[in-house]
């Protein structure tokens, strides 16, 4: 692994406005946090995996690094170049780079283009002079990669299954030979056994392809099974970030403790006799979130200086954790 | 005698393109207080079985086959016969917690709705036992929440709501269909924790219906494993999880990545796609994509096998040592 990362990210913010439904006009709109103060370095070849539950902000990080929502502050760097100050002919050739996977694998396909039409669109975008038979070579090619027999090349979404479709999700990101794909929840809609086809694929893919992988998704155990580094979010805020192994083995954060403790294992002896740390209460808003640490309403070893300041990632890189009292 | 016993259950429906058997021969049974799971992937016919028990199949469904509750027959009620028997004896929750509650009436309303109507309950003593239920579902500040409507609470909260609903005229048994498969993990073990402490507190039999196997390892007494509309597999908990005998509960159990397990190798995976219920192979209907497939299992179709110890089993390969 180099040791020079390819993308940096350094204390990101992406708030949306809320309309509020004040009598006065000039009343200040009030800030969703949907990320607030992310940073990571991601190495080449390396896969990122990002956990956490719904609305803890890990789908608009994932839009934030390819600029489909606006970030509010915060730098993203990748290969040196800043990304947040590029305006959108910018932002299209960092797109040739870094390329996303869907999590409904049907609603991100457009029915009425045929698959061929759909995994070339990338390549029409971006290489207008290759002729015809270039690119319907180079998408076989693709199609086979992901395996996807090429005699369906013009068939339609529709017939196709779930994990099939999924299959050219992935050979549209991955035509352009780009050097990051982020994966947002891209096995989350599948069938057990599909999505271990799909996991597989997209391991055997890195390799190949050398890709840097950022991996979301709310399923600890794909996860753990696909990255090597692995960060917590927790309300737009990342709790935990650490290598794989280390994280999982001596999970530190509260929340992180809790979240694996609640996660069944399919083990009858273990899943019965194990303890479960369960949570208090349900997530606060994100619109008001709690002063200082934000997990601090449902922590179970919050104190009072708590709520004064918000903790950041402390810790060597190896295994960082955001939580004074467990550091 | 069980409590719920079923018998060669069906389902098929007509369609343009031909009848599709969404279930087919099912036999199990349930005692009082157990735990059954019902697992399989998206079209293996475990929610629709769930449907036939509770006469909620849509129009061009039909069921045959016996189902025989508490010593009654459940199978081809009329309405008002069927309306008498849900809620009181059977009742069900449903995946999606937003869908299934009325978006325009109070949480309060809905529950004493159920009161007043099953059992015939003052608005009065209604409230003051929905709040009773509330409370045993551990939602905080019940009183305070019966005047509020489904879009005010979580996904969680709103899942506590169809517990409380479903368990407030004391059911002898509980359908749950994919009751937690909305949730997130740390929401799911509250719910889970919750049932089991239901359970055992009022005697309830549950059906589990997922495709979650580490939800049905934490609650399952005894699994039945569906592919295509046919049964697997069926046994206890222990017999499928420790000795899965069938190559399809196998693969199953060997294709999730697991939380406690550091193996980074590639994840063994079942090939191919699930078959098409419109055109099945004769024959045994996972032979594409089974490992120990033979001549056999291409024209005919195993018949389910009780084995030892309660055990069924619809499978060629190795038929003859395990019977």
């Amino acid at each position: 692994m180099s040791t020079q990362p390819i993308l940096q990210v350094r204390d990101l913010k992406v708030h949306f406005d809320i309309k509020t439904s004040s009598l006065w006009p000039w009343a200040p709109s009030l800030a969703l946090k949907a990320v607030d103060g992310v940073s990571l370095d991601l190495y080449p070849g390396e896969t990122l995996g990002v956990v956490g539950e719904s609305g803890c902000g890990k789908s608009t990080f994932a839009r934030a690094l390819i600029g489909l929502v606006k970030s509010r502050a915060g730098s993203i760097k990748w290969q040196g170049q800043e990304l947040l100050e590029l305006d959108h002919h910018g932002w299209r050739e960092i797109r040739k780079d870094i390329q996303m996977i869907f999590q409904d694998p049907l609603a991100s396909l457009n029915p009425r283009m045929t698959i061929g039409d759909i995994i070339a669109e990338p390549l029409r975008t971006f290489y207008p002079r290759l002729n015809k038979q270039e690119v319907t070579d180079k998408v076989k090619t693709m199609m086979m990669k992901v395996g996807l027999l090429p005699n369906v090349i013009n068939r339609y979404p529709h017939e196709f299954s779930g994990g099939q479709c999924q299959r050219i999700g992935i050979a549209r990101a991955l035509i352009l030979e780009p050097k990051l794909v982020i994966c947002d929840e891209p096995v989350s809609a599948l069938d057990v056994s599909i999505q271990a086809q799909v996991v597989n694929l997209l391991k055997s893919l890195q390799k190949e392809m050398g890709l840097s992988l950022i991996f979301i998704a709310h399923d600890l155990s794909v996860v753990k099974h696909i990255s090597d580094r692995v960060m917590v979010m927790y309300l737009g805020n990342q709790v935990e970030l650490g290598q794989g192994k280390a994280l999982y083995a001596d999970p530190k954060h509260p929340y992180t403790k809790a979240l694996m403790s609640a996660v069944p294992i399919p083990d009858p002896d273990i899943e019965r006799n194990k303890t479960i740390q369960l949570l208090e209460g349900d997530l606060p808003s994100p619109i008001n979130p709690p002063s200082g640490c934000v997990f601090r309403t449902r922590c179970p070893i919050a104190v009072a200086s708590c709520a004064e300041q918000r903790p950041t990632l402390q810790g060597e890189p190896r295994h960082a954790v955001a939580c004074p009292r467990v550091a | 005698m069980s409590l719920l016993s079923i018998k060669n259950l069906e389902v098929h429906f007509s369609t343009p393109d031909g009848t599709v058997t969404a279930v087919n021969k099912l036999n199990f049974s349930l005692e009082a207080g157990q735990t059954l799971g019902i697992v399989g992937e998206s079209g293996s016919g475990k929610s629709q079985t769930a449907f036939a028990l509770m006469g909620l199949l849509a129009k061009n469904g039909k069921v045959s086959g016996e189902a025989t509750f508490d010593g009654k027959s459940i199978v081809g009620l009329s309405e008002k016969e069927l309306n008498r028997i849900r809620s009181e004896k059977i009742a069900m929750i449903f995946q999606d917690p937003m869908t299934s509650l009325n978006p325009y009436m109070r949480v309060g309303e809905q529950l004493m709705e159920v009161l007043m109507l099953h059992k015939g309950m003052t608005k009065a003593d209604a409230f003051e036992e929905s709040v009773r239920m509330l409370d045993a579902v551990k939602m905080p500040e019940a009183r305070k929440r019966m005047k509020m409507f489904p879009h005010e609470f979580s996904g969680g909260m709103r899942q506590r709501v169809m517990i409380a609903m479903a368990l407030l005229c004391r059911p002898q048994l509980l359908i749950a269909d994919e009751p937690t498969t909305a949730l997130d993990v740390t929401v799911q073990a509250q719910i889970m924790t919750l049932l089991s402490e239901l359970q055992r507190d009022f005697n309830t039999a549950i059906i589990m219906i997922t495709h979650d196997l580490g939800v049905v390892a934490g609650i399952c007494d005894k699994v039945l494993v569906m592919y295509a509309g046919r049964t697997m597999e069926y046994g206890s908990a222990r017999d499928i999880f420790y000795r899965p005998s069938h190559p399809y509960t196998q693969g199953l159990l060997s294709a999730i990545p697991r939380l406690d397990s550091d193996d980074m190798a590639a994840l063994p995976t079942i090939p191919g796609n699930p078959p098409n219920l419109l055109k099945l192979p004769q024959g045994c209907p996972f032979q594409d994509r089974c490992q120990h497939v033979s001549d056999i299992c291409r024209y005919s179709e195993p018949e389910l096998i009780t084995t030892s110890d309660q055990r069924q089993r619809a499978c060629h390969w190795l038929a003859e040592e395990q019977a």
